[in-house]
């Protein structure tokens, strides 16, 4: 059956890298970018780039007006409503290593900080990092046969010297949605904050941070098909009065002397030196082509193409999937086959996936694998990209053994 | 400065290659024609570190000559690898510092292998070789 995606045109990257003979296959590392995006940063910089925060002149007012209004968009994409704040930083990683360095103080020596198996270098080396700082301790929440968080494991693993927990909502390479609601609840019997990495599940489908009830929650947003250069991190008002400032300078002061200052709360006293202007303004413009879509057919679209995929890789002797993904993509290897020797071989044929560890070491190395290869997809693609995929992967398997 | 015979076969034989798919069988070919090495040599010591697979270099000079051997677990980068050594063992330092060996690659047809978003592993091979001559 064939998986057409009409939105595809929506997209000018997609006929351009068709053009060279380029089928794109790496949207969880970060997306293409809808036309809808290209006209506004056109705009903002044909009409008049100004500094946000500072000036009385027009330009600034007109830029600060376009920013704060992408404030708004990106709240209520995520429904945070009266609940908390979002607040801008360069990259989902940025706004990890924000919360790792603006909580520090919460923490003493013979804490924990738990994570899980599956984070991704973002989510794990800023807590690791933190714990050697601190004298805490990182417990790594082992995963189940799918991919999977163990519950029954963390409903150990966490416990009264818990007092924060980080996981992702989605894994990068797993393709697995984590069970939070259940695991935010374990952290929140015993008073731990919560961090949810939603880098690559706010690409797919809409989610509600108050109906999560996580204190924190990152995404990036190149890969919500927005500019790259910012991330996101919805704070819950309470958590931000224990978050510390952490970078300064720029606009973020309230008072500033020669020999000490005071900041300003979130948002801005978050937001140090001149934010990404012309990317929050971006994105803003995607969250409103992104609302503008159906979401019923963009969910339908993900899922038809991911079965494609699935059954595609499946019908293939050899191939073990990582884990049992259930949307966006899938991650595998071959028997007998170096997965650099196949990526050589997709590469020279022009497909564009992802070899290698996906910045998710450790969980490779619990494999027993030094890398995978990973396909992704968005909704821009559709089934023939995959069958170009899948003759390509066919003619490489063919040489390889 | 002329080309050592093994170098002089890889250019005629990669010239003549029509495509990729010609190439890279090439290449496999080379990376299987690359004496393997000793397991005693396949040591953290001699690990080329920024490849994807495991490569190992060792390097040494015999009568002002430079020998060099190396292998990988992944194929395509052992033919990469292989091609790499046809053009340079037998070199004096002074030989090899001299010589040009992203424009090799060129020369083969296979410049694309040493950009710098491969993270196949030639570049940190070439960059290892540089340091084991200095």
């Amino acid at each position: 059956m064939l998986v057409p995606s009409p939105w595809r045109a929506d997209f000018p990257a997609i006929a351009a890298l068709q053009r060279q003979d380029q089928t794109y296959l790496d949207s969880a590392a970060t997306t293409q970018k809808p036309q809808a995006l290209i006209d506004a940063l056109t705009h903002y910089y044909a009409n008049g780039a100004a500094n946000v925060h500072r000036a009385q002149h027009l330009p600034g007012a007109h830029a600060t007006q376009a920013f704060e209004n992408s404030r708004s968009k990106v709240a209520q994409w995520l429904n945070v409503g009266d609940s908390g704040q979002i607040v801008f930083t360069h990259g989902a990683t940025s706004a990890l290593n924000l919360l790792a360095y603006g909580l520090e103080h919460h923490f003493k020596p013979g804490d924990e900080l738990v994570i899980s198996a599956l984070e991704h270098h973002a989510n794990l080396l800023p807590w690791q990092q933190l714990a050697q700082r601190r004298g805490l301790e990182l417990v790594v929440l082992p995963l189940n046969a799918a991919g999977l968080i163990d519950l029954e494991a963390a409903a150990q693993l966490i416990g009264p010297r818990t007092r924060l927990l980080a996981v992702s909502q989605l894994s990068n390479v797993l393709g697995a949605w984590q069970p939070l609601p259940q695991l935010l609840a374990m952290a929140k019997a015993q008073q731990a904050l919560t961090v949810v990495d939603g880098a690559q599940g706010v690409v797919h489908g809409r989610h509600d941070v108050q109906a999560m009830g996580c204190d924190f929650y990152v995404f990036s947003s190149h890969k919500l098909y927005g500019p790259d250069g910012l991330g996101v991190l919805y704070g819950r008002n309470e958590a931000l009065q224990g978050l510390r400032h952490w970078q300064f300078g720029g606009e973020m002061v309230q008072d500033a002397e020669y020999q000490h200052a005071s900041f300003r709360p979130a948002p801005l006293g978050y937001e140090a030196g001149t934010p990404p202007i012309a990317s929050v303004i971006g994105l803003g413009a995607t969250l409103d082509y992104l609302g503008g879509l159906d979401q019923d057919a963009v969910t339908a679209h993900e899922v038809a193409l991911h079965d494609y995929l699935l059954h595609g890789l499946q019908a293939r002797k050899g191939i073990r999937l990582l884990g049992a993904p259930h949307l966006a993509l899938a991650s595998f290897v071959v028997d007998g086959v170096h997965n650099a020797d196949l990526a050589h071989l997709l590469t020279e044929q022009g497909i564009a996936v992802r070899a290698g560890h996906h910045c998710a070491m450790p969980l490779l190395k619990s494999f027993g694998l030094a890398g995978a290869i990973r396909v992704s997809l968005a909704l821009y693609n559709d089934s023939a990209d995959l069958e170009r995929f899948f003759e390509a992967l066919d003619q490489a398997l063919e040489m390889l053994r | 400065m002329s080309l050592p015979a093994e170098a002089l076969l890889a250019l005629q034989a990669f010239q003549q290659a029509a495509g990729w798919e010609q190439r890279a069988r090439l290449l496999m070919q080379w990376g299987d024609r690359l004496p393997a090495l000793e397991d005693a040599d396949k040591v953290e010591a001699n690990r080329v570190h920024g490849c994807e697979s495991q490569v190992w270099l060792l390097g040494a000079v015999h009568d002002g000559h430079w020998q060099f051997a190396a292998s990988s677990d992944a194929r395509l980068i052992r033919g990469l690898v292989a091609l790499l050594l046809a053009r340079v063992n037998g070199l004096s330092t002074q030989e090899l510092q001299q010589v040009d060996l992203p424009d090799w690659f060129n020369q083969l047809g296979l410049s694309r292998q040493l950009s710098p978003s491969r993270s196949n592993g030639l570049n940190a091979v070439l960059q290892r070789m540089h340091e084991l001559a200095l």
